[in-house]
């Protein structure tokens, strides 16, 4: 957030006093920076190449311009990819947003029992998203609790096999994705929670606000950088999700859960189409290009 | 019951004017209702597996994977971890994350210390550019990282995963360390320094002991991101024998195709050093979390 003006002067004396560079410092930098350079800066660039060439990871890439991105338009796995990424970013980013802001503001009061909520509501943030799906994947089977409650409540016709249908597999997925998502999402909002001053609730209160409005007015101004942190971890979080969709569907069936990053696996490392996958890279790349712009000069605004 | 998640009730925003230790306890029925009920629904997909691992095969394949337990055996667990390949894949996963933890944590903090304490040319720049690294989609570097791997002779070794396992987390590591390193007083490092204290001195017995709690945090998120991973092990490790617990279980899904208990027992196998992990660290972990929000 912005610097206060009376922060200003501290600020810059120290800095003014901030001695000259010993060399073993260069060392300090330049080991970090080569090791990050050489395993993702540099790949980054080589992919961004790769997606202008047929390769098949053995023979010389050919070089093809800009065909694989023609190609994606008539492909239709693709647009299912794109449509399914888009539709994962819209509900599961949607979603957790939403839920996470709600739990939050169910349990940041402190009160008796509230430390057990979030602990459980927190818990599988813990776990790897692989194990999340093969729990799932129990309660998914045609024989799982799913389909017994379901048969219990009389709505035995509405049994499925849950993951196998091209209807409802990427759903299916989705939700252990939520699952997890939520109570990581409500840690940040419970954090930029405790960060607003009591006062300007109290303030509130003698005027005689409502909690609406109190929400309105007070909350959700405040919460400003912590929506912005959010939006763009759940962004970037939705481009690359990948495990759960793996374990659970492989993105089948029929590609019906397929994502871009799925997609862009499985050309890569089962269909050995390494150029196109590349492209495809390349495409989730430009995706997520805007929050990474506006992360940067978020982070840069601060710094300063 | 998972589909359809029921919103809860929550406790009414305005209650009539009624008496006021009424109306209180009506708030309070009403939120325990709504945090219990939540937290149950969360509760149980854990609980289910749990019970789940304990059941015997033949109970399972008789009455169905949602009918109650009516058996309790143990021996998925010894399964998965055998014969499954758990307990292998448990140790890959420890070699894996321990030094992945600590040099990823030791060059960022050798990074954040020499661009928060000292004026090194473009240091904000070089900050940023690093963490876009980490902001990078890894669908980019998957294909071009696999053949760098291949080309150094070390693809299918945990080393290689090790290395770009550093490689990817530092942007962000520094980024969070240099952003704690700055508040640290500049007076201590000052008194080192009259002291005679030089510069590797300064940051290994003066500003990284005082870093302690950002290391903490971000040493208990590195380890469970380092050990939950699954896209880059299965990028640059191919054999069986080398994979660490996360793409092990995958296997174990392929190998006990129906046999629920053992799979469920590898889940539960595979979640327990996060879990003791979070449970250790649990505040510096979840402050971890937070970092991004606070700031």
């Amino acid at each position: 957030m912005a610097v206060l003006t009376a922060d200003a002067p501290a600020v810059r004396r120290r800095r003014r006093s901030v001695r000259r560079v010993p060399p073993v410092l260069l060392l300090f930098v330049l080991v970090p920076v080569a090791v990050e350079g050489f395993w993702v800066f540099w790949p980054a660039l080589q992919g961004f190449y790769l997606s202008l060439t047929n390769w098949d990871g053995v023979s010389a890439p050919e070089f093809v311009g800009l065909g694989n991105y023609a190609e994606m338009l008539s492909d239709d796995i693709f647009r299912t990819a794109a449509l399914d990424t888009i539709i994962w970013i819209v509900l599961f980013g949607g979603i957790s947003a939403a839920g996470g802001l709600g739990l939050a503001l169910l349990l940041n009061r402190e009160r008796r029992g509230v430390g057990f909520y979030r602990a459980a509501l927190f818990t599988p943030v813990v776990f790897s998203l692989v194990a999340t799906s093969l729990i799932w994947q129990v309660i998914y089977q045609p024989d799982g609790v799913v389909n017994k409650l379901l048969a219990a409540v009389g709505l035995g016709s509405w049994q499925h096999a849950w993951l196998a249908d091209p209807q409802t597999a990427l759903y299916a997925v989705l939700i252990p994705a939520l699952w997890r998502q939520l109570g990581y999402v409500m840690v940040l909002y419970l954090a930029g929670l405790k960060g607003i001053d009591p006062a300007l609730y109290e303030a509130a209160k003698l005027d005689g606000a409502t909690s609406v409005q109190q929400f309105r007015h007070i909350t959700w101004p405040q919460l400003r950088s912590v929506n912005s942190v959010v939006l763009s971890v759940i962004i970037i979080d939705s481009l690359r999700s990948f495990d759960v969709v793996w374990s659970m569907t492989k993105g089948g069936p029929y590609h019906s859960s397929e994502l871009l990053s799925t997609y862009m696996y499985s050309t890569a490392f089962q269909s050995l189409r390494l150029g196109y996958a590349s492209a495809l890279a390349v495409v989730i790349f430009v995706l997520a290009f805007g929050v990474i712009v506006t992360y940067l000069v978020r982070a840069f605004r601060e710094d300063q | 019951m998972t589909t359809t998640r029921p919103t809860p009730a929550r406790p009414a925003e305005r209650p009539a004017p009624a008496r006021r230790s009424r109306r209180r306890q009506a708030r309070t029925f009403g939120f325990h209702l709504a945090a219990g009920g939540l937290a149950v629904l969360w509760l149980l997909p854990i609980l289910l597996v749990l019970t789940t691992s304990v059941r015997s095969f033949s109970d399972i394949a008789s009455n169905g994977l949602g009918a109650l337990p009516g058996s309790f055996d143990l021996g998925s667990f010894g399964e998965a971890w055998g014969v499954g390949g758990g307990g292998h894949a448990m140790l890959n996963s420890v070699v894996v994350t321990i030094p992945t933890v600590f040099l990823s944590l030791l060059l960022a903090a050798a990074a954040a210390f020499a661009l928060s304490r000292y004026r090194i040319p473009f240091r904000r720049t070089i900050i940023l550019v690093m963490l876009s690294g980490n902001l990078l989609p890894p669908q980019i570097l998957l294909v071009p990282v696999s053949k760098l791997a291949e080309l150094l002779g070390i693809y299918d070794t945990l080393t290689a995963l090790v290395i770009v396992q550093v490689g990817f987390g530092l942007g962000f590591y520094t980024f969070v360390l240099q952003g704690f390193m700055r508040s640290i007083p500049d007076e201590l490092q000052q008194a080192a320094l009259i002291d005679g204290a030089g510069t590797v001195q300064i940051f290994w017995r003066i500003i990284l002991p005082m870093t302690r709690p950002a290391l903490a945090a971000l040493g208990a998120l590195a380890f469970t991101w380092t050990f939950n991973d699954l896209l880059w092990s299965i990028t640059v490790l191919r054999t069986e024998t080398v994979m660490p617990v996360t793409p092990a279980l995958l296997g174990l899904q392929g190998q006990y195709v129906s046999n629920w208990n053992v799979i469920a027992a590898g889940s539960v196998i595979a979640a327990v050093p996060t879990v003791l992990v979070f449970l250790r660290f649990q505040k510096h972990f979840i402050s971890g979390l937070a970092i991004g929000a606070i700031k």
